[in-house]
């Protein structure tokens, strides 16, 4: 992993993106460009600037540049039997952890341990009018302040230059399993329903095709009661498996139809054929691949919907904000980056 | 103590026409502004600072605080929300010609939703109704500030607050999915939804804790867990509290994250026992109470794994409670802890730091150099798993100690900065901590919280002179601290 700080290099480059009034889009490795709107403006590059700042194991934290690779943070904590809660998912070896914030991306674990916004403990970023500014810090409580660095996570670069990041990291579980059962998919809500209002420390779920997959983790013991209390066939390669959920290498998303995500209360009614939907999280997930455009396909009543991949761009890509949430949307845009030049239209056309 | 204040600029408004103008939004006993009426709204749980609005009133529907807001939005007129008036900075602290929007009518559960583990209510509910409500059920809600018995959970919105368990179960941000809030120009604007995330940014996120500085949270929805099925409590004394520092590391290290996980210093120890009897090894210099929550096999096997590590860092005792009986009394010093120490002292001032947990020695040892300095005692709680310090100053306000306990209390918040930890942990800013936040954040910075708020009120009218100090206070304080012959905002001119 490399070490090295560009800070400046990138302060200066904003300073003179402010002067020249350029637009900026802010990159690294570029795995996630298929996600969202596509931002005019020059590229501004982070790659460079890498590197783990502090890691205290026993303090429970990593504060990292935003151009360090997420598989070596992940590789750093596995080192020491840690991990990153939300189990982001990379889309690429190039991922950075950057991205990975920017865009709030969390993976099978994020319905039982939190998204990524949820292990944010601090920020330091460049805003718009080329200032260095740090919010939150290195410690599990902190009040002090706005929460920028929240506000931060996931605004897909449109309110500033992400620096560094500081990530509340969890123990790795002493074992985990995972368990395939054959039901219909209303059975299979059902028991997930069931099963969380059980203490069953289950944190990965999907549904597909009949079958539903859970993945359990603890101590040994302890899991190896509750494979007899939950039955199911065991999965023997599920680390693979979990792998291609979370990176959707999984078979389901090997297809040319455009993908939506559906984020949507867990009991919601289901509204799509077997085939074409993969559900997460307990049901607060469901990935459906479909040929309709967005006006057609149904704004869902529990939830929102967003167009996650897609062969062809479109213009529209996330459900659009109601007026007055809009109008806060753009006033917060104005107040982070007042001249307007960070990932202009990457999240929304208006902003 | 002082106000913020002629730190902004308000029309005067004339209470008869205000008065008048509330009457054709609220009945005539929902608006009070005798003093005798509004007398209890003059302070929150930091009774230091007082001081009596203009008006109260109090709503009871969405529609009604809508209405007072486009009202205030009109004329100009600052409004500070409150709840129970339980906060510990000062964060509800009336407005002098302003207008104090009480919640505490708002306080009904809406709706329990047990499939989806989740419950609708009105802001005024109190924290610990809210687990009552769903224990049928066999759920409750998390997040335990020490005051959840009063605290409502607008309130604990506002505040972010934690508890004693929110080193595996999080705060209050982590805890809650859906706001409805009422925006300074009365628009009612939901955050958050009935799915894991929504479309935007994170203004769930970005609305808890922001004390009402950014609209007024009129419905919460929050997430409910099934209840622990087995609990075991641990209860060590050490003879150095180093060595109890250590014990903290070692077991997060081990991989083992506790439900709850708390120290109490010499002085916190001896005053709960007076208190409470609950049986605590006087001769210790720190106790740790350790919490497990979770199935019998595991939890079982956590205990004794704990057991063994806290022996290994030099435990000179080690209880693991025999009972939900002695459980209970474990916990009871420690909950009583802050009544306790009132015992001892006329007044105590309770502080909020936050540190990382390496530095706990560090720390322990120089408060200890400013309790002397300053000849007052200072007694340690400390929520050790997330870091979080609750010192308490004992003073006596009758012998015009408060403003050298206020003085001591900045110094140990400016420690904890100094040791890479913030200012308040789980209490908030407020109108307390505006000092310290100018040593904690760079003039850039606070301008950017300036701009962030004017996003949402750009008049400044909701909760005026808390939460972020203004650059003109801070320049003002900076010439008061010099550290290291270094003047604080140097960029800043002085006045």
């Amino acid at each position: 992993m490399k070490d090295k700080n560009i800070s400046d290099q990138l302060q200066n480059s904003v300073e003179q993106a402010i002067q020249t009034k350029t637009k900026l889009i802010i990159k690294a490795g570029g795995s996630k460009d298929f996600y969202g709107r596509t931002a005019i403006g020059k590229e501004l590059n982070i790659s460079e600037h890498q590197g783990i700042i502090s890691y205290e194991p026993s303090e429970l934290f990593i504060t990292v540049r935003a151009g360090t690779l997420l598989k070596d943070i992940e590789s750093v904590l596995a080192e020491n039997n840690q991990m990153l809660a939300f189990e982001p998912p990379a889309f690429g070896d190039k991922a950075t952890i950057g991205g990975t914030i920017a865009c709030n991306l969390s993976g099978p674990r994020r319905a039982y341990s939190g998204a990524a916004r949820d292990f944010v403990l601090g920020t330091k970023i460049i805003n718009g009018q080329a200032e260095v500014l740090s919010f939150g810090g290195e410690v599990m409580k902190n009040v002090a302040g706005y929460d920028v660095s929240r506000l931060i996570t996931g605004a897909m670069g449109t309110l500033g230059v992400l620096l560094e990041v500081s990530l509340k990291v969890v123990p790795k579980p002493e074992t985990e399993i995972t368990l395939v059962h054959q039901l219909n998919i209303d059975e299979a809500l059902l028991k997930m329903h069931q099963w969380s209002t059980q203490s069953i420390p289950i944190t990965a779920s999907c549904y597909h095709q009949n079958q539903l997959t859970i993945r359990l983790s603890g101590t040994e013991k302890y899991i190896n009661t509750l494979q007899h209390l939950i039955g199911g066939e065991v999965l023997t390669d599920a680390d693979s498996f979990w792998h291609s959920v979370k990176e959707q290498s999984h078979h389901f998303f090997d297809s040319k139809k455009p993908l939506w995500r559906l984020s949507v209360a867990s009991n919601s009614e289901i509204t799509s054929q077997n085939d074409d939907t993969f559900y997460e999280w307990g049901g607060a997930l469901r990935w459906i691949k479909t040929n309709t455009s967005q006006n057609e396909t149904p704004h869902p009543l529990n939830g929102h919907i967003s167009l996650f991949r897609s062969p062809t761009k479109i213009n529209d890509t996330f459900q659009p904000l109601p007026k007055h949430l809009l109008q806060i949307h753009r006033n917060l845009k104005q107040a982070f980056d007042p001249h307007g030049i960070f990932n202009i239209g990457r999240m929304y056309q208006q902003f | 103590m002082s106000q913020n204040s002629a730190e902004h600029d308000f029309p005067v408004v004339d209470l008869q026409q205000l008065v008048k103008q509330l009457s054709s939004i609220l009945a005539d006993d929902s608006i009070l502004y005798q003093e005798e009426d509004i007398r209890p709204y003059e302070c929150d749980g930091l009774s230091a600072y007082q001081q009596l609005p203009l008006v109260v009133a109090l709503p009871d529907t969405i529609e009604q605080v809508q209405k007072i807001l486009q009202l205030c939005n009109k004329i100009n007129l600052p409004v500070v929300a409150r709840g129970a008036g339980t906060g510990l900075s000062g964060g509800a602290l009336p407005y002098e010609k302003g207008l104090l929007l009480s919640l505490g009518k708002f306080n009904k559960v809406i709706e329990i939703n047990q499939q989806l583990q989740t419950a609708t209510v009105q802001p005024g509910v109190r924290n610990l109704a809210i687990s009552e409500a769903v224990s049928h059920l066999g759920l409750y809600y998390a997040p335990d500030p020490s005051s959840q018995i009063a605290c409502s959970i607008g309130g604990n919105v506002a505040e972010n607050s934690g508890g004693v368990h929110s080193l595996k179960y999080g705060l209050t941000v982590h805890n809650i999915q859906q706001l409805k809030i009422v925006t300074i120009d009365g628009e009612l604007i939901t955050l958050g939804g009935t799915g894991l995330d929504s479309p935007g940014y994170d203004l769930l996120a970005l609305m808890t804790g922001s004390e009402g500085m950014l609209g007024i949270i009129v419905e919460v929805t929050v997430k409910l867990l099934p209840k622990p099925k087995y609990v075991q409590t641990l209860l060590a004394a050490f003879d150095d509290v180093v060595n109890a520092g250590q014990a903290v590391a070692n077991i997060i290290s081990a991989g083992i994250i506790p439900a709850g996980l708390e120290m109490m210093d010499k002085l916190a120890i001896q005053a709960a026992e007076d208190f409470v009897h609950a049986g605590y090894p006087l001769d210790a210099e720190a106790i740790l109470i350790c919490e497990l929550d979770g199935i019998e096999d595991e939890v079982t096997e956590q205990v004794a794994a704990i057991h063994t590590i806290l022996k290994q860092s030099s435990a000179i005792e080690v209880r693991i409670a025999k009972d939900e009986q002695e459980r209970i009394v474990f916990w009871k010093g420690r909950k009583n802890a802050f009544p306790a120490v009132g015992r001892l002292s006329p007044d105590y001032y309770c502080m909020d730091g936050t540190i990382p947990r390496k530095r706990l020695p560090q720390v322990l040892q120089a408060m200890e150099d400013l309790s002397k300095t300053y000849n007052l005692a200072v007694a340690n709680v400390f929520h050790a798993g997330d870091g979080n310090l609750h010192p308490l100053i004992l003073y006596d306000a009758s012998k015009g100690q408060l403003e050298k306990a206020e003085e001591l209390g900045g110094k140990i918040l400016e420690l904890c900065i100094e040791v890479g930890g913030t200012i308040t942990g789980e209490h908030g800013v407020g109108m307390e901590k505006l000092n310290q936040m100018c040593v904690q954040f760079k003039a850039a910075e606070l301008s950017q919280f300036h701009a962030l708020k004017a996003a949402f009120d750009p008049k400044g009218l909701l909760n005026p002179g808390k939460a972020i100090p203004t650059l003109h206070r801070c320049a003002e304080l900076g010439a008061m601290h010099v550290h290291d012959g270094k003047l604080p905002h140097p960029e800043l001119e002085r006045f």
